[in-house]
This record gives structure tokens, C-alpha cells and sequence, in this order.
């Protein structure tokens, strides 16, 4: 299998506070990659560096063949090539939930529009909430929401998707329906970077466990060896405080 | 239950209700004796004191019917809405008797001892307000100095764009779009060229003859068009990350914002002429336009910044995964949910634009306040600057409650959070 994500000695700074520290990564095509680790730990930070949502100033970050840095003149080409799911859902409130899925693949992917709703439609049944697609985010329960920001991010067809905490907003009973979502997605072939805390999740679909702290990759292991037999202290205090 | 005086309660309603009733009853009594028939029964009292008897004797009597749960749905009504603490008693009788003593002057001086009838200022004998002289001077109020025989231009121009606003509204959403465009970028060169003329057999009218409230309307609908996007991309500025533009737009922003507007359409008129090369003439109302629009761009720029401020910056991460570029983002993700926050803020910037379009006045440009300036000063109507004021105090308002109306619609409609 191929790389399609390649991260070297990244580094990056919030002012004097150092947010990742010689991160290396390699991620392959259909790969799904979970990434724990503690609050501040530098993974959203991390994922978001992949779509440079945040610059980093230090390392090189390859994604699809194209390095991402400041001198990247086509950013939005690769930005339109990875989907992002945040923890906040992050729906366009102004516009029908049709609408939130169209967008981008009308106006960014010049699709015809009626083509773009045929697409948007299918994303949505994929993830059920297809009845509700003329409502406004507004008057969604956050299950819903965020199934529907699942949605949108796949109308643009992404080869990667990113997820950052994508259950962590959501009420205990709506978790289950959009990792059910999430998986699905796996089990159809999707490169997949999840930023969570759900273990059952994580053992469920993730080829790859990472563990990080304080900007740091500590531990990077087979799913499995993970959770049976992780190498690093830090990693089993983490594990023993959270399953 | 014991009968207490002060501490009215539900045993002894009846009695509580007929003693606060007749009190309340005194108290109105001789407020209108006092206001109306001239007579002070009170007049033995010293000087501050007796002035207050009604009201103190009315809030007495407020007290006693202040009764919780009475069962009775008007008397529970009163209590709730007007009566709910001493202090509420006094302030809600406060405004009934001044709503009393001052309204009925005020309606005899605009309606019942008003002039209506007649042609000249001998016409006016009854003491109210002169309407006389609005009326007579109407034809100057509303279209300045603009010559009799060619005004029905001008009311052919505003017929256009009443139509073809009017139409707007009707029209199915395909045309709108184009019809918008027309409105925005076609008509008011057909507009303009109806009013001025100079072509088409049209004789040519300067605009220093324009004025009165089709001039209000002028200078107000092209400040309101073009303020709004210059406003905006000085707002969009003011946030770029390019140090260039930011530098620019907070510049010219904080410069227009510390000027007063009278100066700069004094600027306009005097000082702008003398930087222009020799020969060349730029006309007075395009000057004042200019001026205007750049002036409340400034004003609009701020309040359209203070929506993009509020926006979570979730909603530029989101525009920014997708693939969206700056103007994208911009155009179909931010500003329309900026916008939609700070149409109040918006309404209120377009209304101080209304408001302050008499100040053209220092060019030597009559709009509506202007005219009625000029007419007050004519030696055979001299004495009706009240009139003239409160006429056009009152046309002002009549637009600007209708935009301040409509901007609230507009709030409603566009509303997607339920």
C-alpha cells in the first residue's frame, strides 16, 4: 500500500509554547489511524496541521505526493482532497442541511447543481438522515448534526478524512450513532486520522494506535499490541485511567 | 382576619376595592378640575404639596386595591400591569395625567384649531398650526427649485422605481435575480439621466435647482447603494492579513470617523475644486455624494466588522476544509451570516445617512429640511418655521420607521435559529 500522508520532524510553536515536537508520521492509503493521549497533547494540533488549519514552522508535512508550507499556492486543491469532521460540528446555521452539502462540491468542485444534490442525497442517506435534508441545522438534534457534517465533508469526495474529537460534544445516547456512521465509513475503504477517547471505537476500526503527550508521539503500535501489551509507562498509566 | 388599614388582604376585598376605588376616583377628580376647570380645591395646602394631591391621593388609593390573588381577573390585571409596587403606582399615574394634560394641547394645535383652508398667511386665524403654508408650499418641499413644466420627470423616475421595487417582491425568484441587477446597475443611470437630462430632447436641468424631498430620496438611495460594499470591503480589510490593505483600511476608516460630515462636504465643495486641474468641473451633487458615501462607509465598515468578529471561527475552519478560497469563504459562508447579525446595526447606520442628508445644505443643496429652511424666511410667510419643521420632522420619520419596519422583517425572515 501506498503513503498518501508523510509527516518529517514536524515542529510547531503557539508562541513560546511548543505544540508538536519532532513528529514523525506515515500514514498508507485505507489506513485508519486512532490518536489518544491526554488534553493539550498536541492532537488536534496535529490533525490540523494535516489541512493546515495551523501552520507549522518546522519539519515537512507531504500530503498526496504535495507538500504543504506557506509557498503552497493551491492549498485549497489539497484542503478539498481531505474532509474534516470537528468536535463542534461546525454547520453553516444559514443554510438548509441540502444546502450545508452542496456548497462546496457546486462552488468549489463546479459541479452542476443538480448533480451535487444527487450526491449530497446519497452521502446523506448513507449516514440516515436524509429525511431531514430541507431542515436547518438549528432544528437537528447534535447526533444528527454531526452525522450531517460527516456528510458534507464526503460530498467533496476527500481521500482522508480527518476526524478531531468528533463525539466528544454529543450526549452520551448519541455517540453510538454517529460512530456507527464512522464505522461504516471505515468498512468502505476510507484513510482515516480519528482523534478520540473511544477505546471500543478505536479497537473496532483502527489499524494503527498513536499515543501522545506533551507534543510528542510516545507510542505508535498495531491496534492490538496497543491495548495488550503497551511498551511505554506513560501509555499503560494513560490506558489504566481511561478503560 | 383582623382588619388592618395598611395590609390590604383577600377577607376584606370588597371593602379594600370600594375605599381604593373612591380614593383613585378623588385623586382623577382633582387632577382634571385642576387641569381642565381650573379649580384647586386643594389650593389651601402649601405650594408643592397641594400640586401633588392627586397623585398622592391616587396612589393611596392603589395601595389598597394591590391585592394578591383577588380572583378578580381585571382588578389581578391592573395589579400586575400597573400596580405593582408603590413605586410602580406612582410612575404608571405619573404618565396617565401627563398622557392627559399634554396630548389634547397637542392635538387642538395639529388638527382641531389648525388652518387648513386658504392661500395665504391672512388665512390662518384660529391660533392652531398654519397648514397652510405647508400646503401652498408642497409643490417647492417636495421638488426643490426643479421647474413646474418638467417635474413630471422626476415623478416619472420615482414611479420607475416604485414599479419596478414594487415588482421585486412579486416576481418569481428567477427574475428577481435579474431584475435586482436592472435596479442596481441600469436604472439609476436612467434615473439620473430622466432627472438631469441634457439628451434625448430633454432640457437640461443643473442639479443646483434639484432639491426637496426627491432630492432627500436622491442622496439617500445612491449613499445607501454605495456605502454598503464599500463598507464592506473596508471591513474585510480592516481583517486581511495583507499589512498593506489593513493599514489602509484602518486609516482611511479612523480618518473618516473623526470628521465631522459638515466638514467634509464643506471639504467637498471648497477644498476639492482647487486640487482638480484647471478647466475641469466636477458637479456638486456627485461631490456631496461621494462624500457622503465614503463618509458612512466608514460607519458601516465598523458595524460589518462587528458581525465578522461574532462568527464562532469554527465557521472559517469549516469554508477552509472544504476547499474554500478567501472570497468563497467569504462571500458564501461569512458575510451572509455577518450581515444577517448586525442588521440592526446596519438599519441604524442607514437611517443616520436619512437623517443626516439635510446637512448638504452647506453646499448650497436644499433637500427637504432645507427647503422649508428657504421658505420660513419669505417675507409673506414669515412665522412658520414650526410648521415647516414638524412637517418635515414628520416626513422623516414616515421613512424611517418604514426602513426600521422593514429591517426588522427582514430580521424575521432571514431567521434560521428556532
Amino acid at each position: 500500500m501506498s503513503k498518501i500522508i508523510e509527516l518529517k520532524n514536524v515542529n510547531k510553536w503557539f508562541d513560546k509554547f511548543q505544540a508538536l515536537k519532532d513528529v514523525n508520521l506515515e500514514v498508507n492509503q485505507q489506513e485508519k489511524i486512532v490518536i489518544c493521549g491526554p488534553s493539550g497533547s498536541g492532537k488536534s494540533t496535529l490533525i490540523r496541521c494535516i489541512n493546515r488549519l495551523e501552520e507549522h514552522q518546522d519539519g515537512q508535512i507531504i500530503v498526496d505526493g504535495k507538500e504543504i508550507s506557506e509557498n503552497t499556492k493551491d492549498i485549497e486543491k489539497i484542503r478539498a482532497e481531505v474532509g474534516m469532521v470537528f468536535q463542534q460540528f461546525n454547520l453553516f446555521p444559514h443554510l438548509s442541511i441540502l444546502d450545508n452539502c452542496t456548497l462546496a462540491p457546486i462552488w468549489v468542485k463546479k459541479l452542476p447543481k443538480k448533480q451535487a444534490e444527487e450526491i449530497a442525497m446519497e452521502n446523506l442517506k448513507r449516514v440516515q438522515i436524509a429525511d431531514q435534508a430541507k431542515k436547518f441545522p438549528g432544528q437537528l438534534s447534535g447526533g444528527q448534526q454531526q452525522r450531517c457534517a460527516l456528510a458534507r465533508a464526503l460530498c467533496m469526495k476527500p481521500k482522508i478524512m480527518l476526524f478531531d474529537e468528533p463525539t466528544s460534544a454529543l450526549d452520551p445516547e448519541m455517540i453510538k450513532e454517529v460512530l456507527d456512521a464512522m464505522v461504516d465509513l471505515a468498512k468502505a475503504g476510507m484513510t482515516m486520522i480519528v482523534v478520540t477517547h473511544e477505546m471500543g471505537f478505536a479497537k473496532e476500526v483502527a489499524d494503527n494506535m498513536i499515543f501522545m503527550d506533551e507534543g510528542r508521539i510516545v507510542e505508535k503500535a498495531k491496534t492490538k499490541d496497543f491495548f495488550n501489551n503497551p511498551k511505554s509507562d506513560r501509555t499503560k498509566l494513560f490506558l489504566s485511567q481511561i478503560l | 382576619m383582623k382588619f388592618k388599614l395598611a395590609k390590604p388582604n383577600k377577607e376584606n376585598l370588597n371593602t379594600f376595592v370600594t375605599l381604593g376605588s373612591v380614593l383613585i376616583l378623588v385623586g382623577f377628580f382633582d387632577f382634571l378640575a385642576n387641569t381642565f376647570l381650573d379649580l384647586n380645591f386643594t389650593g389651601f395646602l402649601p405650594g408643592g404639596l397641594s400640586f401633588l394631591t392627586p397623585i398622592i391621593i391616587g396612589v393611596m388609593g392603589l395601595h389598597f386595591i394591590r391585592i394578591e390573588f383577588s380572583g378578580n381577573r381585571l382588578l389581578d390585571k391592573i395589579n400586575t400591569n400597573f400596580n405593582s409596587s408603590n413605586f410602580n403606582a406612582f410612575l404608571s399615574l405619573l404618565v396617565i395625567f401627563a398622557l392627559i394634560k399634554y396630548i389634547p394641547p397637542i392635538l387642538n394645535w395639529f388638527i382641531f384649531d389648525a388652518d387648513f383652508a386658504g392661500n395665504t398667511k391672512q388665512d390662518c386665524t384660529s391660533g392652531g398650526a398654519c397648514w397652510v403654508f405647508v400646503k401652498v408650499w408642497l409643490n417647492r418641499f417636495v421638488y426643490g427649485m426643479y421647474p413646474d413644466t418638467e417635474q413630471w420627470r422626476i415623478n416619472t423616475a420615482f414611479f420607475m422605481l416604485f414599479a419596478l421595487v414594487g415588482a421585486s417582491f412579486f416576481v418569481p425568484a428567477k427574475l428577481k435575480k435579474y431584475l435586482l441587477i436592472f435596479l442596481l446597475f441600469v436604472y439609476p443611470i436612467i434615473g439620473l439621466k430622466l432627472i438631469s437630462g441634457g439628451d434625448f430632447g430633454l432640457e437640461y436641468i443643473e442639479t443646483g435647482a434639484w432639491g426637496g424631498l426627491s432630492l432627500t430620496f436622491i442622496v439617500s438611495a445612491f449613499a445607501l447603494i454605495l456605502c454598503f460594499p464599500v463598507g464592506m470591503f473596508l471591513a474585510l480589510g480592516r481583517r486581511s492579513n495583507l499589512p498593506a490593505i489593513r493599514y489602509t483600511s484602518i486609516g482611511f476608516i479612523e480618518l473618516w470617523r473623526g470628521v465631522p460630515l459638515i466638514t467634509v462636504l464643506f471639504m467637498s465643495a471648497v477644498m476639492f475644486p482647487m486640487f482638480l486641474p484647471d478647466g475641469t468641473y466636477v458637479d456638486k451633487l456627485i461631490r456631496v455624494l461621494v462624500a457622503i458615501t465614503l463618509f458612512e462607509a466608514a460607519y458601516m465598515a465598523e458595524v460589518i466588522r462587528g458581525g465578522l468578529q461574532a462568527l464562532p471561527k469554527g465557521q472559517y475552519e469549516a469554508a477552509k476544509s472544504l476547499g474554500m478560497g478567501y472570497w468563497r469563504m467569504h462571500f458564501l459562508i461569512v458575510l451572509p451570516q455577518a450581515l444577517k447579525l448586525v442588521i440592526p446595526g446596519i438599519a441604524n447606520t442607514f437611517l443616520a445617512l436619512v437623517k443626516d442628508t439635510p446637512l448638504i445644505f452647506v453646499v448650497g443643496l436644499l433637500e427637504l429640511a432645507g427647503m422649508v429652511n428657504l421658505a420660513k424666511t419669505n417675507p409673506e410667510w414669515l412665522g412658520m418655521a414650526m410648521e415647516g419643521y414638524v412637517f418635515a420632522g414628520l416626513v422623516f420619520w414616515v421613512i424611517c420607521y418604514a426602513m426600521s419596519r422593514y429591517s426588522q422583517n427582514l430580521e424575521k425572515k432571514l431567521s434560521t435559529e428556532r
